[in-house]
Formats: C-alpha cells, sequence, structure tokens
C-alpha cells in the first residue's frame, strides 16, 4: 500500500519546485500587474487606466508603429530564415561555418545590438562616414531624426538583424528532420526544385514554422531595447511606453495597462496562428 | 547593577564637557533607561586661546547621501567646524515624519537640516522651523544672491532657511560657434532670440543644424522647457500654461527648433555631442555638460542661460540649511550655518559632491578649470538682475513625473508633430490641471501665491 501511494506522488513532489518557482516569480507577479491595471487605490475594479492609456497623445503612435514592425518585420525574417536554412541544407563546400555566421547573433543581447546599430546610423557613424568618404554625400545625412522613415528603416534593419537568427535555427532543426525519402520520390514524379519546395518542403515544415512565427510574432510585440537605443524619444512602440509609465512618469497602473494589453495582443496572435497554420492531423481533430 | 553603571558614565561624560554652568541634561539611552542628571562644573574656565568649541551638533541632511558622499562629508567637508559634527544621511519622507514629532513633542535631536527647497514648506507648515532672520541679517554681506534668500522665507517675511549650495542648467558652446553670434550680443546676457538667430547663422554659414537640446527619453527637455522657456516667456510655470503668452511662446520654440539638429530626440547627456561637435551650441545641467569641460577646457565656453520677455527664467536645484525649533544646540546649529558658508567649505563641497557655491566665491587654483568655468556661469546666471528662479515642482508628491510628462507631450504635439498649439494647450492644461487638483498642490515660484490648489489662467 505505501510504496504505490508514495509512486504516486512522487512526480508531483518532483514537480513541486519548477511550480513553486513559477508560481512565486510569473504567475504573483502577473496576478499583481493586473491588480494595477484593473484596480484603482482603494482597490476597486475599474477601466480607467485602460482609458487614459488609450486616450494618451502617444497610444496610437505607438500602437501603430509596434503594428508596422511586426507587419514588416516578421515575413522579412521568415522568408530570409528560410532562405539561409535551405542554403545550409544544400550543403555547399563551407555551409558548415554558415551555420555558425548565422546563429552568432543570437549571442548579442538587444541592446547591444541597437547600440551597434545607433553608431552605424548616427550623424558622425560608420554610415555616413562611409558614404562620406565615397564622396557620395556631401554632408552628413540624419538618419535618426523624429517621424523620419529611415528611422523605422533603421530599427526595421536592426531587428532583422539582430533576431533572423532564431527563425533560422528552429527552420534549420525542422528541414533536419524531414526524411530525405519525400524529396527523392518528389523527384522520381519530376516535381521541380520550386514545387517541391511548395509542396514537399514547406508543409513538412509547418510545426516548425508554427513555433518561430508564434516566438518572432510575441518577441516583436515587445520589441524594445533595440528602438529605445537608436531612436531615443523618436520612435515609440508599446513596450517603450510601458517602460515609460512605469519608470520616468511614475504611474505604475498605466504601465500594467500597456503590459495587460501587449498580453493580449499576444495571446490573440498566438490564437490565430495555430488556428491557421494547424497540420492537417490537428484539423481532421486527430 | 546595570543602571547603576549607565549613571555612572553618563555622570563621568558630562563631567568631562567644558560647560562652564550648571545645567540640566536628559540623556536617552536605548529608549529605556532615562537619566536625569544636575551637574555642578567649576566656575573658574582656564584663561587659554583654546578653539571655541560649538558641542554636539546632528545634521539631518536629504542631500550627499549616497555612503561615499556621506563619507566626504564627514571627512572633508565637515572636518575643521568647531565642535562634533554628527552628518545623518536620510530620506526626504522619514526626515517630515522626525522633524515634526519632534515638534510635536516639543523636544528634539536634530540640530541642523539639509534639504531640497521643496522639503520646507510641509515643515514651516507645521511650525517646526526656527526664525532664522537674525543670521540672514548677519550673512547678507556673504553674497547670496537675493532671489535664493527670498525662496527661503517661504512666502513670509522670516527667513527659515539660508541657501547653502546649488545645481543648475546651463548652456555651453564650442568656440567655433563664437564668431556666428548675431551682431552685438553679449554672450552673457542672450535673449532667446538671439539664439534663434545665432543658429541660423551658423546653419546659413555651416549648413548645418548646430544647436542642441536633450530631447531623448533620458534628456532633461521637460526642465528646460519648466524652468526656462516658460518663466521666460510668461513669467510662471504653471498658472500661464495656456495663456496667450505661452502659445506665442510655443511658436517660438518650433521656430527655434528649425536649427536643432534634427536627431536631438536621441540626445540624453549634451556633453557627448558637444564632445563630437554634432552640436555646437547646447543646453543641459551642469552635471550632464561637466565632462565636455572637463576634457577640452580650450574648446568650450560655458554662459548663463538666455533670457525672454519676462527676464531670465532658470531652474535653481537649491540646497537650505535650517534649524529646528526643537534643536538642543541652536548655537551650535548656527555656527555650522556660517561654517558651511565660509569659501574654502564652499569650495570643498564643490569638489567633493559637485554642488556649486551660492556665495560670490573666486576659485583657486586646484579647482579644474572646466568646473570653474561652469560655476561662474552658475552664479553668473543665479545673480542676473532679471534672474527669475523656477523651482522643481512642490507638493505633487509621486505626480511629479506625470507633471514632466505633460510639458513632454505638449512639446511633442506642438513642435515635432506641428498640431496646432491652442488644442494642444487645451487638453494638455486640463490633464495639468487634473493633475494639480489630485494633489492639492498650490503654486510654487516662479508663479504667484495660490490660495489653495494652483489653477491655470
Amino acid at each position: 500500500m505505501k510504496p504505490t501511494r508514495r509512486a504516486m506522488l512522487e512526480p508531483y513532489i518532483l514537480l513541486l519546485p519548477s511550480i513553486l518557482y513559477l508560481a512565486i516569480f510569473f504567475a504573483w507577479p502577473m496576478a499583481q500587474a493586473f491588480g494595477l491595471a484593473f484596480r484603482d487605490d482603494a482597490g476597486r475594479w475599474t477601466l480607467q487606466f485602460f482609458q487614459r492609456m488609450v486616450g494618451d497623445a502617444s497610444f496610437w503612435p505607438a500602437l501603430s508603429a509596434t503594428a508596422l514592425l511586426v507587419a514588416v518585420i516578421i515575413p522579412l525574417q521568415f522568408i530570409l530564415a528560410l532562405a539561409m536554412a535551405l542554403l545550409v541544407m544544400a550543403r555547399l563546400r563551407g555551409s558548415g561555418a554558415l551555420v555558425y555566421i548565422y546563429a552568432l547573433p543570437i549571442a548579442v543581447s538587444d541592446l547591444a545590438a541597437g547600440i551597434v546599430w545607433f553608431s552605424v546610423f548616427t550623424e558622425r557613424g560608420y554610415l555616413n562616414t562611409i558614404l562620406q568618404g565615397l564622396g557620395l554625400l556631401e554632408r552628413p545625412f540624419i538618419f535618426l531624426q523624429y517621424g523620419s522613415t529611415w528611422a523605422l528603416i533603421a530599427v526595421i534593419l536592426a531587428e532583422v538583424w539582430r533576431a533572423t537568427s532564431i527563425v533560422f535555427v528552429i527552420l534549420l532543426a525542422g528541414l533536419q528532420g524531414i526524411p530525405n525519402e519525400y524529396f527523392e520520390a518528389a523527384e522520381v514524379f519530376g516535381a521541380g526544385w520550386f514545387q517541391r519546395l511548395r509542396r514537399v518542403t514547406l508543409p513538412m515544415l509547418r510545426p516548425s514554422i508554427q513555433v518561430a512565427l508564434i516566438l518572432r510574432t510575441i518577441l516583436a510585440f515587445q520589441v524594445f531595447a533595440v528602438v529605445v537605443a537608436l531612436t531615443g524619444d523618436g520612435v515609440k512602440v508599446l513596450a517603450s511606453e510601458a517602460y515609460q509609465w512605469y519608470n520616468q512618469w511614475r504611474n505604475l497602473n498605466v504601465a500594467a495597462a500597456y503590459a495587460a494589453l501587449i498580453l493580449l495582443i499576444s495571446l490573440l496572435s498566438t490564437g490565430l496562428y495555430l488556428r491557421a497554420l494547424r497540420s492537417r492531423s490537428e484539423a481532421a481533430g486527430a | 547593577m546595570k543602571r547603576a553603571a549607565v549613571i555612572v558614565s553618563v555622570a563621568a561624560s558630562l563631567a568631562l564637557m567644558p560647560a562652564c554652568a550648571p545645567q540640566t541634561r536628559v540623556v536617552e539611552i536605548e529608549k529605556t533607561v532615562v537619566v536625569e542628571k544636575v551637574v555642578e562644573v567649576a566656575k573658574e574656565v582656564p584663561v587659554t586661546v583654546a578653539p571655541p568649541d560649538f558641542g554636539k551638533v546632528t545634521i539631518l541632511s536629504t542631500q550627499a547621501n549616497p555612503v561615499e558622499e556621506q563619507e566626504k562629508m564627514r571627512g572633508v567637508v565637515l572636518k575643521d567646524f568647531p565642535g562634533q559634527a554628527e552628518f545623518v544621511g536620510i530620506e526626504e519622507p522619514a526626515l517630515l515624519d522626525r522633524v515634526i514629532a519632534e515638534a510635536g513633542a516639543g523636544k528634539g535631536s536634530v540640530d541642523v537640516l539639509i534639504a531640497l527647497h521643496g522639503t520646507y514648506p510641509t515643515l514651516q507648515a507645521a511650525d517646526a522651523l526656527m526664525d532664522l532672520s537674525d543670521l540672514a541679517a548677519e550673512l547678507s554681506e556673504r553674497g547670496i544672491p537675493q532671489a535664493f534668500m527670498t525662496l527661503g522665507k517661504l512666502n513670509t517675511e522670516r527667513q527659515y532657511y539660508i541657501p547653502v549650495m546649488q545645481a543648475t542648467y546651463i548652456m555651453a558652446a564650442n568656440k567655433a560657434a563664437l564668431q556666428y553670434l548675431p551682431a552685438g550680443a553679449d554672450i552673457d546676457n542672450l535673449t532667446w532670440e538671439q539664439v534663434r538667430d545665432w543658429g541660423k547663422n551658423i546653419a546659413d554659414a555651416t549648413g548645418d543644424r548646430k544647436l542642441g537640446f536633450p530631447a531623448s527619453d533620458r534628456g532633461l527637455l521637460h526642465r528646460f522647457l519648466q524652468g526656462y522657456l516658460y518663466p521666460s516667456f510668461t513669467g510662471g510655470m504653471v498658472t500661464g500654461f495656456k495663456s496667450g503668452d505661452a502659445e506665442a511662446m510655443w511658436a517660438f520654440a518650433t521656430d527655434l527648433w528649425q536649427y536643432v539638429n534634427p536627431q536631438a530626440t536621441t540626445y540624453a547627456f549634451m556633453q557627448e555631442q558637444l564632445l563630437s561637435e554634432e552640436v555646437w551650441v547646447a543646453f543641459d545641467h551642469t552635471a550632464r555638460l561637466v565632462e565636455a569641460f572637463k576634457q577640452k577646457p580650450d574648446t568650450f565656453v560655458a554662459f548663463p542661460a538666455p533670457k525672454g520677455p519676462r527676464g531670465l527664467g532658470f531652474m535653481p536645484v537649491i540646497v537650505g540649511v535650517a534649524i529646528p525649533k526643537t534643536a538642543p544646540n541652536p548655537e551650535g546649529a548656527k555656527q555650522m550655518i556660517r561654517y558651511l558658508l565660509q569659501d574654502e567649505v564652499q569650495i570643498n563641497i564643490l569638489r567633493e559632491i559637485a554642488f556649486f557655491p551660492v556665495v560670490g566665491v573666486s576659485y583657486p587654483g586646484f579647482v579644474t578649470v572646466g568646473i570653474r568655468m561652469e560655476g561662474e556661469a552658475v552664479s553668473k546666471q543665479a545673480a542676473s538682475a532679471d534672474a527669475l528662479p523656477a523651482l522643481l515642482p512642490v507638493g505633487l508628491g509621486a505626480k511629479g513625473g506625470e507633471f514632466n510628462k505633460v510639458y513632454r507631450d505638449t512639446f511633442t504635439r506642438i513642435v515635432l508633430k506641428g498640431e496646432p498649439a491652442a488644442t494642444v494647450l487645451a487638453e494638455e492644461g486640463a490633464n495639468l490641471q487634473k493633475l494639480l487638483d489630485e494633489t492639492g498642490a498650490p503654486c510654487w515660484p516662479p508663479d504667484p501665491p495660490s490660495d489653495g490648489v494652483c489653477k491655470l489662467q
């Protein structure tokens, strides 16, 4: 009797530390953040902080800039990462080294990446110096000015450089998991390279694509350090607004409202991806 | 047994004190044993020229609180005080609680307070501060700017604190820019219009926009708006927020911004852009400019902020020194104030904790050129005939951040985005009034004093 009982409890005991960890460091703070977002000082439930957030002059610019960045960065990264992964899979000479080169930016912190790209794009930065050295520019061009498309392009470039590698790694792992027989069979039936990509590679890669897209989209809605390091107060995004409300304007409630909004958007987009990229067996209810 | 030992040791230590009259002392030990003891001390005092001893002076300070600064206060700044100076660092809320409680009890342990201007109105309202008018009269020849002394009266006839040190925001320029100063302009006596024309001259001659303001999220642009532009153009920081003068001011700011480097929204510490020469003329806090003067003292000049139609609005960060009504050693406390205002001590404060003197000092050779240049600009700015010191918000408490946001948002919307000033001022003015109503903050200088909550015109 006794050993069976112990055996029954064992998995839960083993799980306990991680559950405690999650509860103390994730669940509890998250509940507190929601409390801050939805309850006033007297503890009454309220939507006033959301009204304050939406009514704020920076809200719509931040929301639209974030949406724009997600809409541009994610497809770009996906196409680039797929091309990079396919290139590595083509097993050309030196493709082993390519993996390391492509994966390198994963190791760079996003703030460091932002600062590096700032030194490229700033008035006295590398880009202006090179362009002036080549005689293409007479005086420095100011990329990072307020409201300029160039500032957004700089953010997109920096983000694509920084975060494509994670998509690449996930897709490469997925590609390596596809048995070669499928490709051989397709070739036997006369499928060309493009047809094999469309009919074999992409469908087989669907689970990896799903993971990569969910991960990247959630992270893209949280984009922060790169934007702040590159543009200062020039481009506002949701996460930078949350930070500013917390850190500079010292209204913890509105900051929490921003955080809750980011969470909501992330959940919605995850749900969307899960639905849109259901594999056939899942769709059939298997 | 224990109690007897305590009494003996207290009696011994009291007997050692060089007092010359019978005195009553209350000594509190660990809050449980209170010993009252009358000590008779011989009345003959040896007639030697020993330095006077002003006894133990306990200082509570909200400034110089980081550990290394506290050590510098104890080890250098207060070292030569004729008495036993005890420096205690404390946060503002704790200081308020303690001093008000002591005033309520009618019995205190603190002799001297060192705090920002904004701390004192609360203490004065609780009737916890000693009237220092006689000391102020005595110190009048020390050359403390009249505008600062007036602030120390806290809207009364009496002097409640004496300004002891300051920090502020000033201007800095690359010497290469000086040739483009508008005709007849005196760099120590500029108007904001002349600064705009200066920027225009530079842009016309070099093709670059070389004025600079710290307009990034980490920059202190809101202080420029609150303490410099608004007072200079409207005479106040808050009451004239959406006035006709304010609309004219924003029109000017938009005009000025044509000559400001467009990358200014990434600037946080103007010393960086001055050193890289992205910018030739810049505004910032003294601590955020000082590296430029330290590294290249021959390249840069420091000068006071320009003035507007209503005067030279500027934002001093004023640290005042006061004595609680219940100070156990008021004579020692007054001596401490005299001591802190001596030239050498003021220079020591500058060297050790980087606050500028409030008295007119001549800088000795060991003060680096850069700091001296800044210090001279700070003094000139404060001593200007039409100086309009604009204080950090008083009474807003935790809403100070949102107060700053109103000014930053107004700037972003009018100057950067080009929204119509009248609409923006009406909307942001409503936000501002709401903050004032929520906190119940009365007006603070340079706005005229208000009955109750500060109201926008």
